[in-house]
């Protein structure tokens, strides 16, 4: 036991270091594994690819108005022998998106059913393109319709394929997706399906924004940091070096010297970008709304990056061709291939075999600094053994002591989660701000004020706090941040980390007895809003866009308004998991540290 | 005490009725954890609705309750919620008397031991005041009253609420002395689920230990006892089996509630043992593992009541433990019945080395299954095996809890 205590404080370093070089180490390509495809059914069968070439592509007006490009879909859907539907939607958002400029929104999404021609209609395959008036996702409803018409002609379909075009993006998607499964888990009010396919096996969502690609960008990261099976990004790769396309993750093309301080400098990047956008929880393309149902899904995006290399059309509709091919002839629901992993580069993938231990350590920490806590309360007990000892009452004033800052931490929470929606009107009417500006800035200045708080109401409640008191409280909040770190971990790791490596080492080593002014300072410097602020700056790095700090200060308040958003509108689970259950820890950290 | 004890009920019946009206109540009373195939609401509401129909409530094998269950619903069915309520504080009160009992008794006979000088020197700090027994029964109403288990439990509306009211009834019938009211509480109780079968020995002992008549097989006070209590035992079950039997005029309800908690037909996932096995078995073995899975919760009682005759209540504590842990379809209720008896012997409790750990696992689990659950069935990244392998660390969790307990003695 007293070694334990001893060589606490040195193992609780040893296991943090040890846990950053590990995360680090896992962009180094010996460390890491080659991507394969794991599922039978899509590797043995070389399909040949005809391609959409011969067929001319007709992009859509975009001085269209709105119900005009729903009519003109409907009817070129129709022309090419689908069984076209259309559903309308609409929701009014909690507060206006001031990055996407919506507020009430109305739209309807148009799909097409190519039925099997010799299958029973019990699965289904989609592909979408997003498209909303003005935007400029032309090119990839044109491919749409010249795909729809060349898998007409075709007999080896086996599922049926949906081509949906939905509007204003996610929500279009959400939309859709709720009416197909009969739930509605966000508040969206929608028409009806008239008609179905089977279930849905798999997903595709195409972006081109422009006539000219040079490269295909994948995009896996869904939301809650879901991401869909291996196997389809394995697929994609597959398909990209076959055909020579040049496609890139991140936006980052591949480099092939994992020897050099550069070529691991660039994977280091491209896995810490995924790392973000996982962690974010937000889906950072259609596809991630599939995910929630059991869907494999992912974003295909084209990017022009203005090089001598482009790709036609053509090329691009034989890779689509191909997946969907292989896609058709899947037997089961992809799952052979790794749910959990971070990808340096697409042919090198880790799993969660090899990034879990990373975790682990730092979670350790948490323990062991609990377990010491446990001996040191332990001890006085085991001390007076020798003659009749007045019995002492630690659980009855202790547990009340503990009680106290952990309700008012989580109120704090509950407020924090609850009033910045529901006091806007409030706000706009007192200061001259819009109603996105003033849901934000209440949530800062509600997160503020919680620092003030837990201050002094302890004092109020409780009078005198005891030495044991807060090694009561700070065992509870110990385990208390372990659990959860390990549960949100479990389900997005990338988040669990990024929370883990700023939060416990402040969480570990924070007693009543450091210097206060130092020590309030690096704790709210590694705060969680403070963390999204560090995580705002370094994305923007990595994307090779730096910005000043004013710049990253508005970025921060539009993160999270999107935080908010997400969650009211998709069910992203990041904004409650941070108000109601990772602040009020830290504030019950705070109120140790000024504890009296 | 009767201010602080209607405080505490005043706080639980606020939480309660604040669950019960929020959107959680559904979400909960579908938890696997919670609920099980034999005490669902859903199920009693779909008996009552063939009950109505003039059907038997048992075709279907939907429904799976006594029928004594059934009538007492058909005629609360509107105030289900408010029944549920009453029943935890039944519960909670009755378990606050019983300490109560059990404390005045302990003391007794630790001032008479004193008197007679049997304590060895260094066992003195293990001497319990008057002062901390007070508050002891207070915490163990406490310790299930705000248990989460427990308001889980009765917001999900699972009986399970009501069997764990009439098993701390018949502790409290034991501990006052009165063999008749006990004989029949544990009667009803066994009615319910068979498993409270196991507490006869305890209840027994207790009585012997009560009328000063030594547990000696050839003494023929020993036997007349037994006899007795035996006959009202045995009576009362067979009293209440042939009402049940003219309530609904037919022998239905015998293979659907004890065939099915003895054959388990239901694997459904819970936090118990049986359904992982269950669900990979070949018919062949199926009747040998049922023999062998349900023989382990009736067994532990003949060498802890040899062990244990000396502590009755102990005893009555192991065996809730060991039914709660080992039985077909066991949920968070169960749980929260033994756990509620700890503060009990709080007083031993620095000899307990290990129980951090066994706590934090009991914790991380309990934390764990619905985030498990969610991998598997709704992400589908995980499967059983995932989910099963919670439940057993948690299961492993209980056992090793028992065991370090059970160094009490």
């Amino acid at each position: 036991r007293g070694l334990l205590t001893r060589l606490n404080t040195p193992i609780c370093i040893v296991c943090y270091l040890a846990a950053i070089v590990w995360f680090m180490g896992l962009a180094f390509e010996p460390f890491t594994l080659r991507t394969d495809m794991s599922e039978n059914a899509m590797g043995s069968t070389m399909v040949l690819l005809r391609g959409a070439s011969a067929v001319p592509r007709q992009g859509v007006r975009s001085s269209q108005k709105t119900g005009a490009v729903s009519t003109w879909l409907v009817k070129a859907m129709q022309s090419r022998g689908l069984e076209v539907f259309t559903q309308s939607f609409s929701r009014k958002l909690p507060f206006p998106d001031e990055n996407k400029e919506r507020y009430m929104v109305r739209g309807t999404n148009v799909y097409g059913i190519l039925r099997a021609p010799r299958a029973p209609r019990t699965e289904a395959l989609v592909i979408s393109a997003p498209c909303s008036p003005g935007d400029s996702n032309n090119q990839a409803v044109g491919l749409l319709l010249a795909l729809a018409q060349y898998f007409r002609n075709q007999v080896y379909w086996a599922k049926d394929i949906i081509f949906l075009v939905n509007e204003h993006d996610l929500m279009g998607t959400q939309a859709w997706l709720e009416a197909y499964h009969h739930t509605n888990i966000t508040g969206m009010e929608y028409s009806p399906l008239q008609g179905r396919g089977g279930s849905i096996q798999a997903a595709l969502s195409l972006e081109l924004s422009s006539d000219v690609i040079t490269s295909l960008d994948l995009i896996l990261d869904g939301l809650n940091g879901q991401l869909p099976n291996l196997d389809l990004a394995n697929l994609f790769y597959a398909f990209c070096q076959k055909l020579g396309v040049l496609c890139t993750i991140q936006g980052k093309l591949q480099r092939n010297d994992w020897d050099t301080a550069e070529g691991y400098t660039h994977a280091a990047q491209t896995m810490m970008l995924m790392v973000l956008k996982q962690a974010c929880g937000r889906s950072w393309g259609d596809h991630g709304l599939f995910l929630r149902y059991h869907i494999e899904a992912a974003s295909v995006r084209g990017i022009n990056s203005f090089r001598h290399y482009k790709t036609d059309a053509a090329t691009i509709g034989r890779l689509l061709e191909g997946m969907v091919r292989k896609l058709n002839n899947l037997l089961e629901r992809l799952h052979q291939s790794y749910f959990f992993y971070l990808l340096p580069s697409l042919s090198r993938f880790v799993s969660i075999g090899c990034y879990m231990p990373a975790f682990g350590l730092l979670v350790v920490i948490l323990l062991l600094r609990a377990l010491d806590l446990w001996v040191h309360l332990g001890a006085p007990a085991l001390a007076a053994v020798e003659g009749v000892t007045e019995a002492q009452q630690p659980s009855g004033p202790a547990v009340l002591t503990v009680l106290t800052p952990v309700v008012i931490s989580h109120l704090t929470g509950v407020a924090l989660y609850l009033l910045p929606v529901h006091l806007q009107e409030m706000a706009v009417e007192h200061f001259p701000v819009s109603e996105t500006e003033a849901v934000v800035l209440t949530a800062v200045a509600i997160y503020t004020t919680g620092l003030a708080l837990p201050h002094n109401t302890q004092r109020l409640l409780s009078g005198e706090g005891t030495e044991q008191g807060w090694k009561v409280l700070k065992l509870t909040a110990l385990l208390y941040l372990a659990v959860l770190l390990g549960c949100t971990a479990l389900i997005n790791f990338s988040l669990g980390f990024v929370l883990a490596v700023t939060l416990v080492p402040i969480t570990a080593s924070m007693t009543p007895h450091m210097p206060k002014a130092l020590s309030a300072l690096v704790m709210v410097l590694l705060s969680p809003a403070f963390t999204i602020l560090y995580c705002v700056f370094i994305y923007q790095e990595l994307i090779e866009a730096p910005v000043s700090v004013s710049e990253g200060w508005m970025l921060f308040l539009s993160v999270i308004s999107q935080g908010i958003l997400d969650h009211a509108l998709y069910g992203s689970l990041v904004y409650p998991l941070l108000a109601l259950f990772i602040y009020p820890c830290w504030l019950m950290f705070w109120n140790i540290l000024f504890w009296s | 005490m009767a201010a602080p004890l209607t405080l505490l009920l005043i706080v639980a019946v606020t939480i309660r009725a604040v669950l019960f009206r929020s959107s959680w109540a559904e979400l909960i009373s579908e938890r696997v954890e919670v609920v099980s195939p034999l005490n669902a609401w859903k199920r009693v509401v779909e008996g009552l609705a063939l009950l109505d129909l003039g059907v038997s409530p048992y075709s279907g094998d939907v429904f799976h309750e006594t029928p004594f269950m059934i009538y007492l619903f058909h005629f609360v069915v509107d105030y289900a919620e408010i029944v549920f309520m009453v029943t935890d504080g039944i519960t909670a009160v009755a378990l606050y008397l019983s300490i109560q009992t059990y404390n005045k008794n302990v003391f007794r006979k630790q001032k008479y031991a004193l008197e007679s000088d049997r304590y060895p020197a260094d066992c003195l700090e293990l001497l319990r005041s008057p002062k901390e027994m007070f508050y002891i029964p207070l915490k163990v109403a406490m310790f299930y009253l705000l248990n989460p288990f427990t308001i889980l439990s009765c917001v999900a509306k699972s009986t399970c609420g009501l069997n764990n009211a009439i098993i701390a009834l018949f502790i409290l019938c034991t501990l006052k002395g009165s063999a008749l009211l006990s004989g029949i509480l544990l009667a009803l109780a066994t009615y319910q689920s068979i498993y409270p079968l196991t507490l006869f020995a305890p209840a027994l002992l207790f009585f012997l230990q009560r009328l000063y008549i030594p547990v000696n097989l050839r003494r023929s006070s020993f036997w007349f006892f037994t006899l007795q209590y035996a006959f009202i035992y045995v009576g009362s079950l067979v009293v209440i089996t042939g009402l049940s039997f003219f309530l609904l005029g037919s022998w239905d309800f015998i293979p659907s509630v004890y065939g099915f908690i003895f054959s388990v037909p239901d694997l459904t996932p819970n936090i118990g043992l049986f359904w992982y096995f269950f669900a990979e078995m070949f018919e062949h073995f199926r009747l040998f593992f049922i023999c062998v899975f349900q023989i382990n919760v009736f067994f532990y009682t003949i060498p802890l009541s040899i062990k244990l005759k000396e502590h009755p209540v102990f005893l009555i504590f192991m065996q809730i433990a060991i039914i709660s842990i080992f039985k077909s379809y066991p949920t968070v209720g169960d749980v929260a019945l033994y756990m509620a008896f700890l503060p009990a012997w709080s007083h031993l409790y620095r000899f307990l080395r290990n129980i951090f750990l066994v706590s934090c696992v009991l914790l991380a689990c309990s934390a764990l299954f619905p985030v498990l659950w969610h991998l598997w069935i709704y992400a589908g990244s995980a499967n059983s095996n995932f989910y099963y392998a919670i439940t057993l660390l948690f299961n492993f969790g209980q056992v090793k809890s028992l065991n370090l307990i059970s160094h009490f003695t």
